[in-house]
């Protein structure tokens, strides 16, 4: 039976409210933590090898360590609930159902990070998301676990909801202090890094919903206990949304020993692919990862099983790799058409695209003008040669990593499903009418059978 | 503290700066063809810079402390050295490569108008694009486009041309006290605006014309007056009780046709004694069009290589002596060297020995008089 340290008490009623998350053990963890010191909370972070669950996987431990403090400048903590990346909607679970996990992991952060006035930053379309977190601060507040003086430790902290304008970019952490700040959501350059100068130019972190939520059960057993749940670098357990061509859609606690296969075909999780499909592609970990074809999911290029951790899934690089990202777990099955999708994509990045660095703002524009082309018959066979020169130059010139997130969907498309590319441009007409299908990419199961 | 020099290589070339100084200044230490080019950066304008990619460089070497190269290529205006670093600009593949990509970027939705835009001459990014570009463009879609706008009486915005450099918001945000010029929407159809539809009216705003790397932002008052080339800049003064009134002016003949603050040979505005910079007001960029309104005190320095100094100056001023043999014999400015590949433009035939003004047939192989010049004598 796999753990799980999130969504245990997710399936309680009423959990959302106050008293029946304080009755199952809510909040043992800030009474806990409030009794250790600010570096002993960071000790055990860094202890338990968290990594964060926002797509990059950069260790949670290192980047609090990271925080300037210098004397009489305030510092900030900052949750990112900007969870607008296609495909990923595993922190809107959490707020909405279990608001006060998130809670109780931002008053520990906080404290731990010195943070007085925290903030939390939300996606503008989970328009109904800042009431429920907001009742559960009020509940938070008139219980005396926010406000001044918490616990008789003379701590105090705020915590505030700011609902963003509904901008992909605002997840980036810089765009989005700009935009807490009250500013046009721009990224800024790097360095300074928001640990030195981030919110109103005072030391800043910005973590993951995901992220903060898990301090809480590393609080609760010890750091150390909750590096043991994992493999290798991956600990702890990860929230996945699982979406598309899938039985059982919907976000699921994982433990990282599970293996891919597993994931989507066990009734556990995914429950496989309706209606008899096969197999033909995944994204494992939002839109923004490369996409891997069926023949490369399971197995590694190795021949090893793929599992759902950040080593594994990463295993082979960009050639026959992806990544494990920010668990937005994107199925297709045969009869998905790659460059269509490829192609809404690159729409999608086109549109979120902030349009201050060049790269990114000319480039993803004219990636979708030519899929968009290819997928309605009007495409040339250079084209498919230019799109991958377009994402080249764009990978890594740009301020931010949306031009990254921009460029990899494409590169890995057209890496692996080149064929259905040019059936595309050799078959304006037919394409039109039909998909191209499975290919021959055999869906791995069939083949061991 | 202060006397601390860093030790920072450009393309092979070392130079020692003061610590806090950005790769592109540490390169135009330097000069000539190694100083990265810039579309958005203005040593002028705080916080400007990092947007358009165009100054990407290689870091091969970190600093002397951490030697391990920078794992990207990084923006050179916004990266400060560390003492020992190395840089490639010209010298690395991958750099003219970007380099190449990124103009192609920014030429993807600016319009070829060159031929009537005020600009031509003078603009960046025709500098760049002729260092950086390829011969055609693989784009083949409509290009965006916007409405031309009317921003106060002497400003026009042709956001068309416009290629987001935000030189013009930080110019306006810095040197006038209220913000009223900033940037609408995002992405490729994000446009600079003002807020909204309102006139730049402040006394200082004229300075964004001179600012804005392309023919976006252009005098109204200069506006298809004159081509840039045909015009002589000299500078000039006035006493004026805004601004430190020194300016450059573009005559032809007697007439100012325009006015325009003093630039450097980076395109920026130059800085005064007192180190503050030399930005002008409206009143002597739009109202003061004579000469007798000014103290001239001698034709601008030009750069021979300049497109401005043709036909203008027998003494023209030479550029930095180049930086060839330094930087593995590339010289990405010399695209094709013209009288190897045309038949028609022979070195070896003597201007002054032809009668009259030259016509190409004066220069074609085994012909010493052209049918076209005689059809242009009977044409007389």
């Amino acid at each position: 039976m796999a753990v799980k340290l999130l969504l245990d008490k997710a399936h309680i009623e009423g959990i959302r409210y106050y008293d029946t998350w304080r009755k199952n053990g809510g909040y043992t963890a800030v009474e806990k933590a409030l009794k250790m010191t600010p570096d002993e909370i960071v000790e055990e972070v860094k202890k338990s090898g968290l990594r964060g669950r926002g797509g990059a996987g950069f260790p949670t431990g290192m980047k609090w360590s990271f925080l300037a403090k210098p004397e009489g400048v305030p510092r900030h903590l900052v949750c990112n609930a900007d969870e607008s990346e296609p495909g990923t909607f595993k922190d809107r679970y959490l707020m909405e159902f279990i608001p006060h996990l998130l809670i109780e992991g931002l008053i520990i952060s906080s404290f731990a990070l010195g943070s007085s006035a925290t903030y939390i930053y939300i996606r503008g379309e989970y328009a109904w998301i800042p009431d429920i977190l907001e009742e559960a601060i009020a509940e938070a507040k008139a219980n005396g676990w926010l406000g001044k003086n918490i616990l008789g430790t003379g701590f105090d902290c705020e915590i505030y909801v700011q609902r963003g304008g509904g901008a992909y970019i605002c997840g980036e952490e810089t765009a989005l202090i700009e935009s807490l700040e009250g500013k046009r959501g721009n990224p800024r350059l790097k360095p300074p890094f928001p640990a030195v100068q981030g919110l109103w130019m005072r030391p800043t972190v910005v973590n993951n919903v995901e992220t903060l939520a898990a301090v809480v059960p590393i609080i609760n057993m010890g750091g150390e206990e909750y590096g043991k749940i994992g493999v290798g670098r991956s600990t702890g357990t990860k929230l996945i949304s699982a979406c598309g061509n899938i039985n059982k859609p919907g976000v699921y606690e994982i433990n990282f020993d599970l293996s891919v296969e597993e994931f989507i075909y066990s009734d556990e999780y995914c429950g496989g692919i309706p209606n008899g499909k096969r197999l033909k592609a995944c994204i494992p970990g939002g839109s923004s990862v490369p996409i891997v074809p069926a023949n490369l999911l399971f197995k590694t290029a190795k021949g090893e099983t793929r599992y759902m951790n950040y080593e594994s899934l990463s295993d082979g690089g960009f050639a026959t790799g992806t990544m494990l990202g920010s668990g937005g777990f994107i199925v297709l099955d045969e009869d998905q058409c790659v460059v269509r999708h490829t192609m809404s994509l690159a729409h999608f990045y086109n549109h979120e695209s902030c349009g201050q660095c060049s790269p990114c703002r000319e480039g993803t524009g004219w990636m979708y003008k030519i899929l968009k082309n290819i997928e309605y018959g009007k495409g040339k066979m250079s084209d498919i040669d230019l799109l991958w020169d377009i994402q080249r130059r764009i990978e890594g010139n740009t301020i931010c990593p949306l031009g990254d997130a921009a460029a990899w969907p494409v590169a890995a498309a057209i890496r692996h499903f080149r064929d259905e590319f040019e059936w595309h441009v050799l078959n304006p007409e037919e394409s039109q009418t039909r998909n191209y299908g499975i290919a021959h990419y055999a869906d791995p199961r069939e083949v061991v059978a | 503290m202060s006397d601390q020099k860093f030790k920072v290589t450009i393309d092979n070339i070392t130079v020692e700066v003061a610590p806090g100084t950005t790769i592109v200044q540490a390169a135009r230490l330097i000069g000539g063809d190694v100083v990265p080019p810039t579309m958005c950066y203005y040593s002028k304008l705080e916080g400007s810079g990092g947007k358009c990619r165009t100054c990407l460089v290689e870091v091969s070497k970190g600093s002397e402390k951490d030697p391990r190269p920078m794992p990207k290529l990084v923006a050179s205006c916004r990266t400060t050295v560390m003492d020992g670093m190395e840089v490639k600009s010209i010298t690395s593949d991958k750099v003219l490569d970007a380099r190449k990509g990124v103009t192609e970027f920014l030429l993807l939705n600016h319009p070829l108008d060159c031929p009537v835009c005020d600009q031509a001459g003078e603009c960046d990014l025709q500098n760049l694009s002729y260092e950086h570009g390829a011969a055609s463009t693989r784009y083949d879609f409509k290009r965006r486009t916007f409405e031309k706008e009317d921003i106060g009486p002497y400003i026009q915005l042709h956001m068309t041309r416009c290629i987001l450099c935000y030189r013009c918001v930080y110019t306006a945000n810095q040197l006038t006290d209220k913000r009223e010029h900033g940037v609408l929407d995002r992405g490729d159809h994000s446009a600079i605006s003002t807020c909204i539809g309102k006139a730049l009216d402040n006394e200082f705003i004229g300075n964004v014309i001179d600012v804005c790397p392309v023919g976006a932002l252009t005098d109204k008052t200069f506006r298809f007056k004159n081509r840039v080339w045909f015009t002589k800049p000299v500078d000039a003064h006035r006493d004026c009780p805004t601004c430190s009134g020194r300016v450059r002016l573009w005559m032809r003949g007697d007439e100012v046709f325009r006015v325009t603050a003093r630039k450097d040979e980076y395109g920026e505005v130059e800085s005064l004694e007192n180190g503050k910079t030399a930005w002008i007001c409206n009143t002597c960029r739009f109202e003061k069009k004579e000469t007798k309104d000014w103290v001239i005190e001698g034709p601008t320095k030009v750069n021979r290589h300049s497109v401005i100094s043709q036909g203008h100056y027998v003494n023209a001023v030479n550029g930095q002596p180049k930086l060839i043999n330094d930087v593995i014999g590339k010289d990405p400015k010399l695209l094709l060297d013209i009288h190897k590949i045309s038949d028609v433009n022979r070195p070896e035939i003597d201007l002054s020995q032809i009668e009259g003004p030259a016509h190409s047939d004066d220069f074609l192989p085994n012909q010493s008089t052209g049918t076209m010049k005689q059809i242009g004598k009977l044409g007389e």
